[in-house]
């Protein structure tokens, strides 16, 4: 990455670009200071100490969240693929495609973070394989079958509720990665455990008052 | 910013909120292709850059400890999916790349734990805020800024505010320790871990030493210093968190339960912190109110329930927290940006702020930020649309998303005026949306200087809510040329006669002001003239003008601009106010007839005052004032 060799360089020196840009005072540079608690006094630390992301990095728990969240994705994706053919409710389509846009890409966004941090990536259909461990809250084959299989309210009760059940996994996922000790430090894996649990809370409260919506509809 | 952009913000809210607004509206033109600002070269330190009525007259690269030498620009942003390769669902997975094919990746991994963020002044210091602590400059000389310290504090915004010898500072993240450490806090329930809102003080700016830290249940996202007229002995807090909410066996009382199982849950509130200034130490939360609540059933989630506003609107988020609140305690006001919603509340009992109105907005997705008028008759609310971290100044994205709303305040309540965006189209590789400014202390009119964040910085004039007016910019091209990386202005603020921009990625930028068509040198003047002591730009004051002749000829520019004056008026007071100026003394022999020629002219202008309308009548009056005033001088 000859990009950042050079840009390394160039902070070295503080050369700064633009023709209309004064270069900076060269001066002594300043300690760091790292202050204590509150009350403690503070104390100078080298410039290797501040930036040191050692032990916030990403540890293996934080790996295998990302690598199953892959496969409950995924699973949630293909889950929204049968509601064109199974559903005539207007509501459901337009829940179906947010889920989908949402799901696929976060399904992206964390094989790239695997990618970046040369781990094992998972496919979108890694949780098809013989041996594969269902993550929380996911259907199993069956039913998943008896999902395909139904159509109209029955199918949109299904729906709903293996879906709220699907998203009550991600939540317990979430649960279980804050309960590891040294997990979720990394600030990618923090920013997207708290928005995975925050936006999902929201998604199941929203489907559970359209499951009520429909229940009552069946009923009258 | 919220550094994870996609979230799944879904369906159906019911709308409880009165107004709706972006129906009547002038819409803005489609982003421009045809700008300086398209086809900048990419570079970390050699980007092409342009602009245009602003000069960059000084730039810091970021200081050691606050980069990570094996990526200094940061990591990149994954590329999205777009919505018609995301609809195909079921289709087949793109092969998984070949994780040999470059091993350098690997070592990328900085991501935001070093991102700059906002921006505090104070006398010739500004306080950099970072992820992973703060930095102070003197500014004493604009154009030559001076590191003074680091401090190492990791845990992310790092926002910072000032209050005399106080530095206040926002934490949200799991890492965040009391004690500042660098190592986490590997534990899951820990008396060492910290989130919530540091105090430092910065008697010894060299030296900063921790005197509080507030623990919050949520973190603290962002905050707002809010002074109490009637109680000086204390100041108060709010406190923002947007995250996670943490265990009660972390901190007590701590719920993120939905309000239904919990009534007493962390979400659908902000926290009040009053801090007693002669004992910081002591630093409390003090209230937790339900701003969001529907009076008539006292639901706490009572504003906007998160989803969309029909076919072809924007998904707004579940109102369930605040990004930004900006006060203005002379006006007993504050604005929310609070997710799903802007909001007006009244906070002349600051610890008990009351919501007096909300609006909603179908091309919104995340209200971040607000920002008033000095009269304190318009506020403009910001769109974080993308989170921050996603390219959304493209060609094709709309120019209504994404960007700022401006509103009038009518009767305390919120009236919609207008839309501005960032005009220039962006790449693909550039993070870009409305994010954090502040005004220009022009006086006669409404100019914010605002960061988009690769999408550079840009400043308009919103005088007219319904037709805010681009009147200068500057950008650089992307961080890198194929890979999204974040970066940009996170904030760009006006302080004390330049412009100082927090660059993500870059460092400090300082900026000043070139006059134009649509800004007179009279104006730059008659902004500079105003120091302040402190600028935190979340806690608002009311600007007011001296009574010099440069605030005289800012309005006679002004009116010559709209055609508000007739030209003989203009140079009969332009002769005059020179006369003035060139007086030695008050005792001057040719004072009187001076005086008198002033007083006669700020009569004549008074009257025309009286047969105008509108923005030039008032800046006629304003005009006139200024001359009297400027006169009475002379006596």
């Amino acid at each position: 990455m000859k990009l950042f060799t050079s840009a390394f360089t160039a902070i070295g020196v503080a050369v700064l670009a633009g023709a209309s840009c004064r270069t900076a005072d060269v001066a002594p540079k300043p300690p760091i200071i790292q202050p204590g608690a509150p009350g403690e006094s503070s104390r100078v630390v080298a410039p290797a100490a501040a930036a040191d992301l050692s032990h916030v990095g990403y540890t293996e728990a934080d790996v295998r969240f990302m690598q199953g969240m892959i496969s409950h994705h995924a699973q949630a994706v293909e889950m929204v693929a049968l509601i064109p053919t199974r559903t005539s409710r207007e509501d459901m389509r337009l829940l179906g495609h947010r889920i989908d846009v949402s799901q696929a890409d976060e399904i992206k966004m964390m094989q790239h973070w695997l990618e970046v941090r040369r781990q094992q990536v998972p496919g979108e259909h890694a949780h098809h394989m013989h041996d594969a461990k269902l993550m929380p809250g996911m259907l199993t084959p069956e039913e998943m079958d008896h999902l395909a299989a139904a159509t109209g309210d029955e199918f949109d009760r299904l729906f709903l509720e293996g879906m709220i059940k699907h998203h009550g996994g991600a939540l317990t996922m979430v649960d279980e990665l804050f309960a590891t000790p040294g997990a979720g430090q990394e600030v990618e894996i923090f920013s997207f455990a708290s928005d995975v649990d925050a936006d999902q809370r929201m998604e199941i409260e929203r489907m559970g008052a359209m499951l009520n919506t429909i229940l009552k509809e069946r009923q009258q | 910013m919220r550094p994870v952009a996609i979230r799944l913000v879904v369906l159906f809210g019911v709308l409880l909120s009165v107004v709706i607004s972006g129906g009547a509206q002038q819409s803005p033109a489609a982003p421009s292709t045809n700008d300086p600002r398209v086809g900048l070269k990419a570079g970390l330190r050699d980007a092409g850059q342009a602009a245009r009525n602003m000069e960059l007259v000084a730039s810091l690269p970021k200081p050691e400890g606050f980069f990570d030498p094996k990526a200094p620009g940061g990591i990149p942003t994954p590329p999205e999916r777009p919505e018609s390769e995301a609809s195909r669902a079921g289709t087949e997975p793109e092969p998984p790349p070949n994780q040999q094919e470059d091993p350098a990746r690997a070592r990328l991994v900085a991501g935001l734990n070093f991102a700059n963020s906002d921006l505090a002044f104070s006398a010739n210091h500004l306080f950099m805020g970072n992820f992973n602590g703060f930095n102070t400059y003197d500014i004493e000389r604009p154009g030559r800024p001076k590191l003074l310290a680091s401090v190492v504090c990791p845990g992310g915004q790092g926002d910072v505010s000032v209050h005399g010898n106080l530095l206040f500072m926002s934490v949200e993240q799991t890492r965040g320790r009391i004690d500042c450490g660098t190592q986490g806090v590997p534990a899951t329930v820990s008396a060492e871990r910290f989130r919530g809102i540091r105090i430092f003080d910065i008697t010894d700016v060299n030296r900063p030493k921790q005197v509080a830290a507030i623990q919050t249940c949520r973190g603290s996202h962002t905050h707002t210093l809010v002074p109490d007229v009637n109680d000086p002995a204390n100041l108060y807090v709010y406190g923002s968190g947007t995250s996670s909410v943490r265990s009660a066996e972390e901190l007590a009382g701590c719920s993120g339960l939905d309000p239904k199982a919990d009534p007493n849950t962390a979400l659908f509130s902000i926290d009040v912190i009053q801090v007693p200034l002669a004992a910081p130490q002591s630093a409390k939360i003090v209230n937790r109110p339900r701003v969001f609540a529907d009076p008539a059933t006292g639901n706490i989630a009572g504003l906007w329930q998160g989803g969309n506003h029909g076919e072809g609107t924007q998904t707004s988020r579940l109102t369930n927290q605040c990004h930004d609140i900006t006060v203005f305690p002379e006006a007993g006001l504050a604005a929310g940006a609070c997710s799903g919603n802007g909001i007006l509340l009244d906070i002349r009992d600051p610890k008990n702020p009351v919501r007096l109105d909300q609006v909603v907005d179908k091309n919104f997705a995340y209200w971040h930020s607000a920002t008033f008028n000095n009269d304190g008759t318009k506020v403009i609310f910001t769109d974080e649309w993308g989170g921050g971290t996603r390219p959304r100044c493209r060609a094709s994205d709309p120019p209504t998303w994404g960007a700022d709303a401006i509103f009038d305040i009518v009767d305390r309540k919120l009236r919609f005026g207008g839309y501005f965006k960032m005009p220039a189209a962006q790449t693909e590789q550039e993070n870009c949306v409305a994010h954090n400014g502040s005004l220009v202390p022009v006086p006669g009119r409404d100019i914010m200087v605002q960061a988009w964040y690769q999408g550079g910085l840009s400043m308009f004039d919103f005088t007219d809510a319904a037709h805010p007016v681009e009147i200068g910019f500057f950008d650089r091209g992307p961080l890198d040329a194929k890979q999204l990386m974040t970066g940009g202005y996170w904030s760009t603020y006006w302080y004390n006669g330049a412009i100082y921009g927090s660059e993500i990625a870059r460092g400090i930028d300082v900026f000043r002001l070139k006059p134009s068509e649509y800004l007179s040198q009279n104006e730059i003047d008659a902004a500079t003239l105003i120091h302040v002591d402190e600028l935190n730009t979340q806690q608002q004051t009311k600007v007011v003008w001296p009574a010099s002749s440069v605030v005289a000829r800012a309005y006679i520019d002004q009116l010559t601009r709209t055609k508000g004056m007739q030209p003989e008026r203009a140079r009969a007071l332009k002769a005059a106010l020179e006369r003035a100026d060139g007086l030695r003394t008050a005792q001057d022999k040719s004072a009187t007839a001076i005086v008198d020629q002033l007083e006669t002219l700020a009569n004549q202008v008074e009257g025309d005052a009286a047969a105008a309308s509108g923005r030039d009548a008032a800046r006629l009056r304003a005009l006139a004032a200024t001359i009297k005033a400027r006169a009475a001088r002379l006596r």
